[in-house]
């Protein structure tokens, strides 16, 4: 079959970004040609601003070099303008008469800037600020030439005024608005970053309108722009002066959509491109992304949204069809090295909104957060921007904050976001450290790696951060840090990814929530049935979402979906924890933290026999036994099992271990027993596998020895009965565990943690602790189902109990099942005997 | 040249599993794939010496178990952005059984 052709006009980030997410797709089904108006491959426009700065060099922000066009099979025109668009004949026209043939085609023009129509605009030394050749020019005059005006206060006027004067010019800020910045900022922010950037030695000229650039007449600067004149406002005192040097003017002043090809094809356009949700035009063959598209009426000028739209193109091209676009929430950080600034959504609010302000202007701290219907609409941060990556995520999601909103304003976790946090010095505000401040504490990796990395490799989310720096990749506790990293170097290509939607992992375009809905309404019982089902785009997964299918089959369907220990991580598999020198820990069981002389002795005789190197009390108080060859294990859980005794989940996704005080039973304060209570609680949850591990403790009064206030499930005695705490965590971050109810009887607290846990274990998405999950769906649901209404709760309860029934004891299977020992078994061969025959 | 070495049936490994051998060149994994192909990798990780063998099988790749590197099973080849190589073994399937050859 011959294959289609697929002609892209631009080569500039979105046109290029919708190539890489096709090739992704469908390698094969299209011949692609790129035109590209100018002499290079695609660049990372965004870090123009860098360069300018001279913190980056060109050849860092190149994404793609031309190599990678031959790479992938990508014919390529560079310095080729499209002219024309023959419709009929289905081709395209260069300036050079270069004609292309299309089945489809893809316009991705760009925009252009906003020339003042005033006179003088068309003298030397009057540039725009868009591409490479803008970037070489504003280098070699500030080498020359001292006086600079930026006639803009936006984004990109205050990133080239920035950029000009630490090339040591002497610049000079024209704006029409009364603040700067006037479309991501409210005033109070603007002045705010006014007086920070007047304190570097810019210079601002608020309501000021320009009416002419004046021609240079002198020796040095003839035929040259030399200054600048503004129209005189009403009540203009003469003594002010009218006119300002400018040996450089650069205008700043907003872009316009390319639509020029467009029209000339008579394609309709209206502030752009008018395009579908699937970014087609009215020409069904032709498709449009990026900044000279109009999508429901809104041209978009930042690079997120353009990627979203590539992505969605990319999927219609290759002919998938399922993937829409409807519009984005922007989200705006200045790329000012030493200025922390953040704005998202509607910050400027109105109508039916409510603002949440905080203003410390010594301090240098102004938040802004814009409420609507107990959603967060909007919001504008500067000089703390730690959490601008949490409140964009709840303005995207459309989160609820009802529960939240007496501390929304104090960030994710009550009072500045890290407080629970460790592993990276208690540091919070990824602004203030230095290159050599170490970020992420498991992987080593410093502030100044991650930047490079950012900047080097053309990396925009924080799953590209993880792969490329492993920062954040393993305990995740910097993820807010790496977060706000990437957004102050990427500005605003930054995208949090929405955490309801995000896809599992590569292997799908389906969400945790979708991929668990669906096995249910369509009673999917089997991995490849899944797979096949929901359309994998890999033949059998991978080790992030084999997991979690396998997790969720089995806990939908209890007795009908088969476990399927291939899809599971090796310490599930073996039974056992494995270490980093591929060792296994065992860690035999005592309900509730009690044991006998008896076991102790057991335990001893087997750490003996098996030379086990390493014997230590657990955090959840058990003996754990490390450095066992896994050929051995079976043999070790034999030994327990002659005793009597059982091992202990002290590695899965599934409970772990009930910790206890002594309680009533021994301690003078204790009100209830507290032992007998961790015990029933253990034995009645065996066998549970959960989206993620699950901690339980039982106090016997509220001094809460057992420390139940960072637990999955705290359970504390009191005089009249036991108080229930949920969604605790010790570990990455510490979470208080939240007052869920009272009960009286121990049945009770069975009943209800039941009911909890099978709730979480129905709609807690894989490795999601209940910490996590309650923040995600609210308290009030939780009580809803597991408080408010007792036939959910008992309902709830009875598939739980359901759910664990028969429970084959795993390492006893393991000793005794042929086929499950061959696991530990290591295969020996008779290596030198064929050596020799050989 | 060696010798090619029987090892086992193709059954005593389970499909998208993995059995280790001992051989007098380190432990060998030997990886079975969902379509029944069979490769050989020291049990090695390229990274910091995980044993491959105690990973998820995928496609033509196994996951390590203990920092998640993915090593491409035809080539021992960590998968990009990561990079390193675990040694291959040549195997083939023969009669329903498993042969190693020693390099």
């Amino acid at each position: 079959m011959r294959k289609q052709k697929l002609v892209v006009v631009g080569n500039g980030m979105a046109g290029i970004r919708a190539v890489e997410e096709l090739l992704k797709l469908a390698p094969d089904l299209y011949d692609i040609t790129v035109f590209g108006a100018e002499p290079h491959g695609n660049y990372n426009r965004i870090l123009l601003s860098p360069v300018l700065a001279g913190e980056m060099t060109i050849n860092d922000i190149i994404l793609n070099p031309l190599g990678w066009y031959a790479d992938n099979g990508v014919r390529l025109h560079v310095g080729k303008t499209v002219t024309k668009i023959d419709r009929t004949a289905r081709k395209v026209i260069a300036e050079d008469g270069t004609e292309e043939e299309y089945d489809r085609l893809l316009l991705a023009t760009g925009s252009t800037p906003f020339i003042l129509p005033i006179p003088g605009r068309d003298l030397p030394g009057v540039i725009s600020y868009r591409d490479i050749r803008d970037t070489d020019e504003m280098i070699a005059t500030a080498a020359t030439h001292k006086h600079a005006v930026v006639i803009g206060g936006g984004l990109l006027g205050l990133e080239a005024a920035n950029g000009l004067k630490l090339r040591g010019m002497d610049v000079t800020v024209v704006h029409l608005m009364p603040w700067l910045m006037e479309r991501q900022l409210d005033r109070a922010a603007a002045d705010m970053l006014k007086t920070s950037l007047e304190a570097r030695g810019l210079k601002f000229l608020l309501e000021k309108q320009t009416e002419a650039l004046i021609r240079g007449t002198g020796d040095t600067n003839a035929g040259r722009v030399c200054a600048l004149r503004f129209k005189p406002a009403p009540g203009f005192d003469p003594g002010d002066g009218l006119e300002i040097p400018a040996d450089l003017v650069v205008m700043a002043a907003g872009i316009r959509p390319n639509t020029a090809l467009a029209e000339s094809a008579r394609l309709y356009c209206n502030r752009g491109i008018v395009v579908n949700d699937t970014m087609q035009t009215y020409d069904p063959r032709i498709y449009a992304v990026g900044e000279c598209v109009a999508h429901r009426g809104i041209a978009y000028g930042l690079v997120a949204p353009l990627f979203e739209q590539a992505k969605v193109c990319a999927n219609h091209l290759a002919n998938f069809g399922i993937a829409r676009y409807t519009g984005s929430v922007l989200s705006t950080k200045l790329k000012v090295t030493g200025i922390d600034l953040f704005s998202a959504g509607n910050f400027m609010g109105g109508e039916g909104t409510d603002e949440i302000v905080l203003n410390d202007p010594s301090g240098g701290v102004y938040k802004k957060l814009v409420v609507k219907n107990d959603t967060l609409v909007g919001a504008v941060l500067y000089g703390d921007t730690a959490d601008g990556a949490w409140y964009f995520q709840l303005v995207k999601d459309a989160q609820n904050i009802h529960e939240i909103r007496d501390h929304l304003m104090f960030g994710q976790s009550h009072g500045g976001a890290g407080l629970g946090d460790c592993g990276h010095a208690g540091k919070t505000l990824a602004a203030t450290l230095a290159d050599d401040a170490q970020v992420c504490g498991c992987n080593g990796v410093c502030k100044g790696d991650i930047v490079k990395a950012i900047k080097s490799q053309g990396l925009f989310t924080l799953d590209d951060v993880r792969k490329h720096t492993k920062a954040s990749s393993s305990c995740g506790s910097c993820t807010g840090l790496v977060e706000q990293i990437l957004a102050s170097t990427v500005g605003g290509a930054y995208t949090p990814s929405e955490s309801k939607d995000k896809p599992i992992c590569g292997c799908t375009d389906h969400s945790h929530g979708v991929v668990r809905q669906t096995i249910r309404e369509r009673h999917l019982l089997t991995i490849p049935a899944a797979m096949h089902y929901m359309e994998w785009k890999t033949p059998n997964g991978c080790a992030s979402c084999r997991p979690a299918l396998n997790y969720y089959l089995i806990s939908t369907w209890p007795g009908e979906a088969k476990d399927d220990p291939q899809s599971r991580f090796v310490n599930e598999r073996a039974h056992a924890n494995i270490q980093k020198d591929g060792t296994y820990s065992v860690v035999p069981r005592m309900w509730g933290g009690l044991t006998t002389p008896a076991e102790l002795r057991v335990i001893a005789d087997v750490a003996e026999k098996y030379e086990v190197p390493t014997v230590k009390m657990t955090g959840g108080a058990r003996i754990d036994l490390l450095g066992i060859k896994k050929s051995d294990l079976p043999k070790v859980w034999a030994d327990l099992g002659a005793a009597g005794m059982v091992s202990g989940h002290a590695y899965g996704k599934s409970i772990r271990t009930v910790k206890t005080c002594v309680g009533a039973e021994h301690c003078r304060f204790g009100t209830q027993r507290s032992m007998e209570m961790g015990v029933k609680l253990e034995k009645m949850l065996f066998g549970m596998w959960s989206p993620h591990k699950v901690k339980l403790a039982v106090s016997g009064c509220p001094r809460n020895c057992a420390e139940a206030g960072i637990k999955d499930i705290g359970v504390i005695g009191v005089d009249s009965g036991y108080e229930l705490y949920v969604a605790g965590n010790g570990g990455i971050k510490t979470e208080v565990a939240q007052f869920l109810c009272k009960v009286k009887s121990d049945e009770e607290v069975m009943e209800y943690s039941g009911a909890f846990l099978q709730l979480y274990r129905e709609e807690g998405f894989y490795l999601e602790r209940t910490c996590h999950y309650v923040a995600r769906v609210g308290l009030d649901h939780v009580k809803a189902a597991v408080v408010n209404d007792p036939q959910r709760r008992k309902d709830l309860f009875e598939r739980l109990l359901f759910a664990l029934q028969d429970y084959e004891d795993p390492w006893q299977a393991a000793v005794q099942k042929p086929a499950v020992r061959r696991e530990y078994e290591v295969i020996r061969i008779a290596e030198v005997a064929a050596e020799v025959m050989a | 040249m060696n010798d090619w070495i029987k090892v086992c049936a193709l059954d005593e490994i389970a499909p998208q599993g993995s059995r280790v051998v001992a051989s007098s060149q380190g432990d060998i994994a030997l990886f079975r794939t969902a379509d029944d192909r069979v490769f050989g990798l020291h049990d090695k990780c390229p990274h910091k010496g995980g044993p491959l063998s105690q990973g998820i099988v995928h496609g033509d790749t196994v996951t390590c178990p203990l920092h998640g590197f993915k090593i491409g099973l035809k080539d021992g080849e960590a998968v990009a952005p990561d990079k390193g190589c675990a040694r291959r073994f040549a195997v083939k399937l023969d009669g329903g059984a498993v042969w190693l050859q020693l390099s």
